[in-house]
Parts: structure tokens; sequence; C-alpha cells
């Protein structure tokens, strides 16, 4: 049995990588909450984003945690470009398009950057890297609390566009209600591309948080994708809050899964708590009705 | 007149070159052809579930490794030869499908959900079977294998040639099948479904039934297979075999070639595997060695044709070869 | 489409006019093939995906091979590369055509999936199939006459690398009390835990293993792993890892503040890589290895460390110690089958296989002489302890192949 103390820098941990997950779902669940587009893509964003981190500390010399800032806004612009030039047209095919569209464009990401990049692991190597902070018989990591701090103002920043500009409440707008929204005359394209900029910046902060944890290989796409999708299908769709907890409720749980069950089957729970979610509560823990 | 003369020397041809290519093909050419009836095989089996059943399964995988699992293991541990095999291949995979379906179904999971809900069996199957030993765990289960100059059909082990026959029957089975079953009150019924679920349930078809139906059939067929794959690759890996990439290639040749057709899943896998194939050659050629290119040119195949040709590759060509592009 | 096409392209004539150039073809291989007296020897690596930097490691024992065995043996041979892309179907695939293509002989693949499929195909085709390197015991029980491994299967790497330990405690006069013992748990990482389990209570040590903890070599995150083999409090970490995982590893026991007195690796790759030392700098130090590894003091290790530095100036033989040596020795005894065997027949070779006894002093690799046994495994082949001292990987022992003193305890890195 674990002592308390194991149990405590456990849940920390988990706690603090949750913070992460839930930006990059928050990210996600923009995109797939208010444009409806299943982005299968979204774990190949983030791959993106880590390995830009990795070429501007190669490169520059520059600590991941500044490299954030300006990825952001690349991704951001990125990210809306493609919506409005590319996306934008098969927004109203059928889902299993979407799919197979973002599909197609995850596979072309993902093997660009196995021939650029090779399939190595790729990684910074910042001073502080392997630094802890020490409060007792706990430890943390100090890289995780950076990730995590960066990840909650991001969130915050978020939560304020959303909640208080006008754009922001435009796009909950076009959230709610696409037909209405376009009858009240709001430039539906531009604010889905927004969105999807938006999407696609948090990706970049969640990712560049994340490069000074997880090494880098151009196949880590598929399982960020997967892990995005569980937890906003588990916080529940259309739910800021929800991704968030979410994040939270997985990064905890795989922690705990597996300090109590076995460390191999940390995956399981991710899956298995999503298999229960779809099936019991389909709405997810925060979300609203299901249109 | 003319279109039946071109349509009956095309499928002519196809079916000398076919039976005959053993004798007339090295064996690596034999063993690409085998493994693009493999992909046709596989790609129909799930077509049936997105056709008749219009749900997007991208765990597919899952009832491959089941069926490949129950099979290899009964040889390895009991000697059970694969024709006994595949039944217990067959049965697994059908309950399997049976619980994706009613859950899919019953409690009304579609969409985005469903597709993820297929991804998150098989990802847990892949996890569990990982820890099962007595099947080698991630060491993998290995198969015994004989010198190729016997044919020993009780064991399905033989020359490249005896694989090569298996896997084209159960192709051309495949399409028999499904062709057939258009034909019946089955095909009918899903079509109504797949058209209008509403107006369909409102004529009496008892819609859930019969995708129930169409989605038990899928698993079924692909569990078959499964055991091909493990008797003619002889080992068996959970991260391979179970992993979310085999589940998404299952999916490449049905979607390029054309969704819900008949031979769509067909021309599809032969383009995608002469493609994979031809650019490696290209490249090599060229000097080049680059991995990795041949996926992108899959990526960007798969873009182009969701893009320009959402109903595949085959109904403009069958329209050229003077065939109408069954639809399912 | 005129009328003449719709008869059929696949006419009498044209079957006829195939059939007889297929003939023609074989016949002239077969001329070919006596004429010019060259052994074609396959080899199978995975040059791309995952595996990419190890196959390549391997891929340069095989690029120096014809010129130093034209020198030693007196024999011709050519190599005919295969990438298997880290992938066992492309193993099989390539391994079928490289046949196609007229091998004589295979050598591969490195990984124990890919081995085993490629093992399958040469058995099927009656071509000698010769593993350079592949841990997994399965490859050599499976009654194969013409599957043939020089490289220790998995149990055996573990019980050199269990015995090895006794030696460090001797050499340090220290021993650890207690011991966890972490594990990748692919197939490798399984086989070594299994043996590791089988021979420890059999070998009376000095410590007590608390705990076993495998994980996923695929894990990003070991927190939790690491954490837990923290709290047994052992004072010893028994490692079987792969490289991702053992950075992954290492990083994490730096955050975590925990310094056993030594993490030892009973045989397994990670600790000793470049890469390791690359990502984890000064952190790096002090892991040890037991591992197999060449003999630096015959003379064949010479001048292929020779022919190695020449064409690879840039590259040190020890971060490819195991891979491009190895692979040289499978390379090695094909062409000495082929010496004593005088012909490219695979019944042939395979059956000069069987009898090939090259001395342990003839061999690049370090252990007793290369000999196959009923089951076409060699025995025999010994394991040193590797220390990375320097940012290198450094033999520490057997005493009389150290290139410099073991340091156990790990002292404590500033």
């Amino acid at each position: 049995m674990p002592t308390a103390a194991q149990l405590a820098n456990v849940v920390i941990s988990g706690t603090l990588t949750g913070t992460v997950y839930g930006l990059m779902a928050l990210g996600l669940s923009a995109i797939f909450g208010v444009i409806r587009l299943v982005n299968f893509a979204h774990g190949e964003l983030m791959t993106l984003a880590m390995y830009a981190a990795v070429v501007a500390f190669q490169g520059l010399a520059l600590d991941p945690f500044l490299t954030m800032v300006v990825a952001a806004a690349l991704f951001a612009g990125l990210g809306y470009l493609l919506q409005r030039a590319f996306i934008n047209r098969f927004v109203h095919r059928p889902e299993h398009m979407q799919m197979l569209l973002m599909i197609g464009l995850s596979i072309i990401i993902a093997n660009l950057l196995l021939i650029g990049f090779g399939p190595d692991a790729r990684s910074v190597q910042t001073s502080y890297q392997l630094d802890s902070f020490e409060l007792g018989p706990i430890l943390v990591d100090k890289v995780r609390v950076y990730a995590a701090g960066a990840a909650v103002v991001a969130t915050a920043a978020l939560a304020a566009f959303f909640r208080f500009t006008l754009t922001g409440k435009a796009i909950r707008a076009c959230a709610d209600n696409p037909l209405g929204a376009r009858v009240a005359g709001l430039p539906v394209a531009h604010l889905y591309a927004v969105t999807f900029g938006i999407g696609a910046a948090s990706v970049a902060v969640a990712g560049c948080a994340t490069v000074s944890l997880i090494d880098v290989t151009p196949t880590l796409g598929p399982s960020y994708t997967l892990l995005a999708f569980v937890i906003v299908i588990v916080g529940g769709l259309g739910s800021m809050v929800g991704a968030l907890l979410g994040g939270l409720l997985i990064g905890i749980s795989e922690a705990l899964a597996g300090v109590l069950i076995a460390p191999s089957a940390k995956s399981m729970v991710s899956f298995g708590l999503l298999i229960v979610v779809l099936l019991a509560r389909p709405r997810g823990l925060m979300g609203g009705a299901q249109r | 007149m003319m279109r039946d003369r071109r349509r009956a020397m095309v499928i002519g041809v196809t079916a000398v070159v076919l039976l005959a290519l053993p004798f007339i093909a090295s064996n690596y050419v034999l063993s690409v052809a085998t493994l693009v009836l493999y992909m046709a095989y596989v790609g129909q089996a799930w077509n049936v579930m997105m056709g008749f059943a219009g749900q997007l399964s991208l765990g597919h995988s899952l009832y491959v490794g089941l069926g490949a699992y129950a099979a290899a293991g009964l040889f390895a541990h009991y000697g059970v030869g694969p024709w006994a095999g595949v039944w217990l291949a067959i049965a697994v995979c059908a309950a399997a499908a049976a619980i994706i379906g009613f859950l899919a179904f019953r409690l009304r999971v579609s969409g985005v959900h469903l597709s993820l809900l297929t991804v998150a069996f098989a990802e847990l199957v892949r996890i569990a079977f990982d820890h099962i030993d007595a099947l080698g765990g991630p060491g993998g289960l290995f198969l015994r294998v004989a010198a190729r100059d016997r044919v020993d059909l009780r064991a399905f082990r033989g020359p490249p040639a005896m694989y090569y026959y298996a896997i084209l029957a159960l192709a051309s089975g495949a399409l028999a099948l499904c062709a057939w079953l258009l034909r019946r009150r089955a095909g009918y019924y899903w079509r109504a479904i797949r058209e209008d679920e509403v107006a369909a349930q409102a004529v009496g078809i008892d819609t859930f039934w019969w995708k129930m139906r169409a989605v038990v059939l899928s698993g079924a067929m692909t569990a078959v297979a499964g055991v091909f794959y493990a008797f003619y690759y002889n080992s068996l890996f959970p991260e391979q075999i179970f992993s979310f990439t085999r589940s998404i290639e299952i999916i490449l040749g049905p979607v390029i070639g054309g969704l819900g057709t008949l031979l769509g899943p067909v021309v599809g896998a032969a383009a995608l595997v002469l493609l994979g194939d031809g650019t490696t050659e290209v490249l090599a050629r060229a000097g080049f060695d680059i991995p990795g290119a041949k996926h992108v040119v899959y990526g960007v195949v798969l873009l182009l044709v969701t893009i320009f040709l959402p109903n595949g590759i085959w109904p403009p060509l069958a329209r050229r070869l003077g065939f109408e592009a069954k639809r399912l | 489409m005129n009328n003449d096409a719709s008869k059929g392209f696949i006419t009498r004539r044209t079957f006829g006019a195939a059939v007889g150039t297929l003939a023609l073809s074989a016949a002239a291989r077969a001329k070919a093939d006596t004429a010019k007296a060259k052994l074609k020897i396959g080899v199978l690596l995975p040059r791309s995906g995952l595996q990419a930097l190890i196959g390549q490691s391997c891929q340069k024992g095989a690029d120096i091979a014809p010129d130093l065995i034209r020198q030693r043996l007196g024999v011709e041979i050519e190599i005919m590369n295969a990438d298997t892309e880290s992938n066992v179907d492309t193993a099989r695939s390539r391994a079928e055509r490289l046949i196609g293509e007229g091998a004589h002989v295979l050598v591969g693949a490195f990984d124990s999936g890919h081995t085993a499929a490629v093992a399958q195909v040469a058995e099927q085709h009656g071509v000698p199939h010769i593993v350079n390197i592949a841990a997994a015991p399965q490859i050599t029980e499976q009654g194969y006459k013409f599957v043939f491994r020089n490289f220790p299967p998995a149990p055996e790497i573990g019980r050199n690398g269990l015995v090895l330990l006794k030696d460090i405690f001797a050499e340090a006069k220290v021993a650890p009390k207690s011991a966890v013992f972490m594990h990748v748990n692919d197939t490798f990482g399984q086989s070594m835990a299994k043996g590791v389990a089988a021979l420890l209570p059999t070998l009376s040590m000095p410590f007590k293993l608390l705990d076993t903890i495998a994980y996923d070599p695929a894990a990003k995150d070991l927190t939790v792993e690491v954490s837990k083999a923290k709290a047994t409090s052992a004072e010893l970490l028994l490692l079987v890892c792969r490289l991702n995982d053992a950075v992954v590893l290492r990083r994490e026991m730096v955050k975590q503040r925990w310094n056993p007195m030594g993490v030892v690796s009973p045989g397994s790759p990670g600790l000793y890589e470049e890469q390791f030392a690359k990502a984890l700098g000064k952190h790096a130090q002090y892991c040890i290895t037991n591992t197999v590894w060449f003999n630096p003091k015959n003379g064949i290790t010479q001048a292929f460390a020779a022919a190695f530095k020449k064409q690879f100036a840039k590259d040190d033989l020890s971060y490819h110690g195991i891979n491009a040596t190895y692979t040289f020795d499978a390379i090695l005894t094909a062409a000495d089958a082929f010496k004593r065997a005088r012909s490219t027949d695979p019944k042939a070779l395979a059956e000069a296989i069987r009898q090939t006894n090259i001395a342990a002093t003839d061999r690049v690799s370090f252990g007793g002489p290369i000999k196959f046994n009923a089951k076409g495994q060699v025995e025999g082949n010994r394991s040193v302890v590797l220390q990375n001292l320097g940012g290198k990987p450094t033999v520490v022992l057997p005493k009389d192949l150290a290139q410099a003193q073991l340091a156990f305890p790990a002292p404590k890195i500033g």
C-alpha cells in the first residue's frame, strides 16, 4: 500500500499534468463544440508545436516557455488560415467525411515530421528541467509547476475572452445556434476561423509546456488526439469548465490507477472512463443538452 | 451490347489473371497480391458495417485481433487446426460486435461518439492482451511453421500459392455474399435504413435488429480475416494487431475505393498497395531512401479523394469500364 | 478497344513466351552464381522507423564486412541490404524479396519480432538465416533447421548479467542489501524478466529483491513507477530498458531525487547508448550495463576497429560495440561456411553452418567459439560490465579487458 506521501506526490503530479491536458482539450472543445469539426488532427497540431519548441531551443536557445508566446500567435494565425481557406468547405459534410479528411491531414503531418526530423525522440535540455520543489516529504517537479501555471493562465485568458469580449460572445452564439447566428448577420465563416485559431493556439501553448516533460516523436499525435476527445466527451461538449475538469479527472485517475492498480494499466483508465461516460451519461460531466 | 462485351472481357481477364497468378508471377508479386486481397477482404468486411449500418468503425482491428488470437491460441496450445478454430473466432467476434452494436444502437451512441467508442474498445482489448501471458503477452504469440513444399490443409500450412488461393476465395466469397445480400430483403431493408431510418421504422422495419445484424456480420467476417492473418504471418503482437494504425489501414481501402460500394474495397486496396510499393520503388530508383514518403502519399490520396471524389475512385472508374458501381 | 484485343491478351503464345523467359532467366542466374562464386548475403535491418538508429549502427558492421572478410578469409561476398522499416510485415516481405533476388543466406534483423518473421520465411524457403542480434528465446526453440543464432537468448544474457553483479560487488567490496527490479513490458523485457525471476533465487545474491515493476515501453511519464520504486527504499536499481524509456526513467529519478547505490542493467540497451548520454548529460554517469560486447584483444577485432575507424571516422566504436560487431560476426560466420562448403546451394551452406567452429580468438564479439548446438544456438557468449564514465561506455570488468576502474557505489552527481 502506498504511503500518504507517495499518494500525495502522485496526485499532485497528476493534477499538474491534468491542467495541461485540460488546455489541450480546451482547444478541441472549442473546435468541436463550435465548428462541430471532428478534428482528428488535433494531436498532430500538438506534435507540431512541440517540434517548433525543440527547433527554437536548438536554433535560438529559446526557452520553451518563451517560445510558447510566439507559437501561440503563429498557430492562431495558421489555424485561422487553415480553417478559412480550406476546412470551411467541409464543415457541412457528413461527420465521417470530416473524420476522414482530418485523418488524412494527420497522416500527412505526422509523416512529413518523420521525414523532416527522423523517428528519434527530440527533447529540450533546459537547466531547470530536472529540478524539484521540496515541501517536506513532497517533491514537486518544477517544470510541471511551470507548465501547469502556463496552462492555467491560458485557460483563464480564454475564459475571459469567451465571457467578456464581443467576438467571444459571438462565437458562443454560433455554437449555440448556428442558424440563428447567421440570421442575426454574424460573420460565421470568420468566427469559425477565429475559433480554429484559438483552438490551435491553445494546443500550441499546451505543446510548448509539454515539451520540457516529454520527448517528442512524430508518432505522438494519435494518442493526444484520442486523449483530447476522451476529455472533451467526459467533461462535456461545449463546456470549457468541463474540458478542464475532464483533464484534471483523467490526469488524477491515471496517476491513481498507476499507483493503486498497476502502472502498465494506466492507459486503460482514460478509455474505460470514456466507455462509462458514453454509456451512462453521454453528455459528459458538465455538458448541456445534446443538439 | 458493347458495354456487356467490355464488362465480360474485363471480368474474364481479371479472373484468369487472378487464378493463374501463382504460375506466372514471382513469389514477391504473389505476396503483394496476397496482401492486396487480404486488405480487400477485410475492407469489404468493414464496409458492411459502414455501408449497411452507416456507422464508421475506427476500431475494426479489434475483430482481426480477437479472431487471430482465438484461432492461434487454440492451435498453439491444443493443436486445434484453423478450420475448427475459425468457429471460435467468429463466435468471439460476433459477441464483441453484438456488445458494441447493442451499446451503439440501444443507447443511441452514434457518429463520432460511436467511432471513439470503437477505438476505446480496441485500445482496451489491446492493453488487456498485453497482460495475457498465456497468449504470449507483449512478447507475442508464435506459431510453428513448416517447410513450404508440402500442403497441409488441416493445419493450413503450405506454399505461398495455397495462401493466395485461400485469400482469393475469401475475398471473392465476401464479394459474392455482399452482392447476394443486396438483392435479398436484407439489402432493401439496409438501404431503406440508410436512406431514412425514421421512415424505415415507420414502414415497420425493426431498424435496431437490422443494424445489429450488419454490425455482427461485419465482425464475424473480419474474424475470418484474423484467422487467415494468424496462420499466414504466424506471429501476433497485441501492440500491432489491435493498433489504431491498423484500424486506419483497414478503412483506407474502402474509403478510397468507394464507401458503401460493392467493389470499392477491392479497388481501393489494390490502388493503395500498388501506390505504396510504387512510391517506394520510384524513390529507390531515384536514389532516395525516404521512410514516411509512402505514408505521405497515402495521406494525400486520402485527402484528395475525400475532397474531390467523396464516393471513391471506383464509381468513375466503373463508368469508364462499363460497369455501374453497385452501392451497398 | 478493337476486336483483336477482346480475344484476351494472355494467349498461349504469350504464356509460353513468359514461361520460357522465366525458365531461361532462372538458368542464367544459376549459371551466373557458380561462375562468380560470390556469396550473396541478404542483410535485413531496421534502417528506418523506430529502430532506425540501432539498425544503422548494425549496418556499419555489414558495410565494412566485404573488404575485411576478403582480407582475412579470402572469400568474396556481396551484401544485399534491405530495410525492415521497423515493421514486421515489411521485414517478412523484404525477406521474401531478397530470397527471390537470389540471396543465399539471410542475416538479421535485430528486433525479435522481425527476426522471428524472417526466420519463418527462411525456414519455409530452406534458406539459412543467421541471426545477428535478437534475444527472444523462441527463435531457436521452434525446431527450425535453417535458423542459426550467434547471440545469447534473453535468459542467458540475464544469467551472465546477474553473475557479473557479484563480480561488481566483489570488486567494489560492498554489496546492496535490497534491490528493486524495473523492466520494460515488451518482448525483450518480458523474456529478461522471466529469466531474472527464475535465476535470482538460485544465485544467492547478497540483496533481497523487494519489488518488480513493469512499465509500458511507450510511456512518456514514469512518475508513478519511479515513485513506487523509490518507496521501496531499495539500495540497488536493476533495470531492463530500452533507450527512450531509459531516458524518461533516469530523468524521473533525478527529479524525485532518488539515488540508489547503482543503476545496473543485467543486459539491455539504453543506458550505454549515445543518445542517453546526450539527453542526460552528467546524469548519465555511473550507470552500469552488463552486456555482450566485443573482445578488444583479438587480432580480428583490432582489424575490425581499424577498418571501422577508416570508414566511419566520426563515429566512436564504443557506441556501436554490440550492433556493429555482432552483425559482422554473423556475416563472418556465413562467409566461413561458404569457404568450407564451396557452394552457394542453401542446403550445403546450412550444413556447413552447422559444422562451424570459429575459435574464440577469431571472432570480433566476446565469447567462446562460434559453434552451433543442435538447436542452432551458440552457447558461451560472454558479457562485460560497461559503465558510463567520462561520457562514454567503458569496460570495467572483467579485469583483463578493463579500460578504467569501476565506480560503485555511484558517487553523488553534483
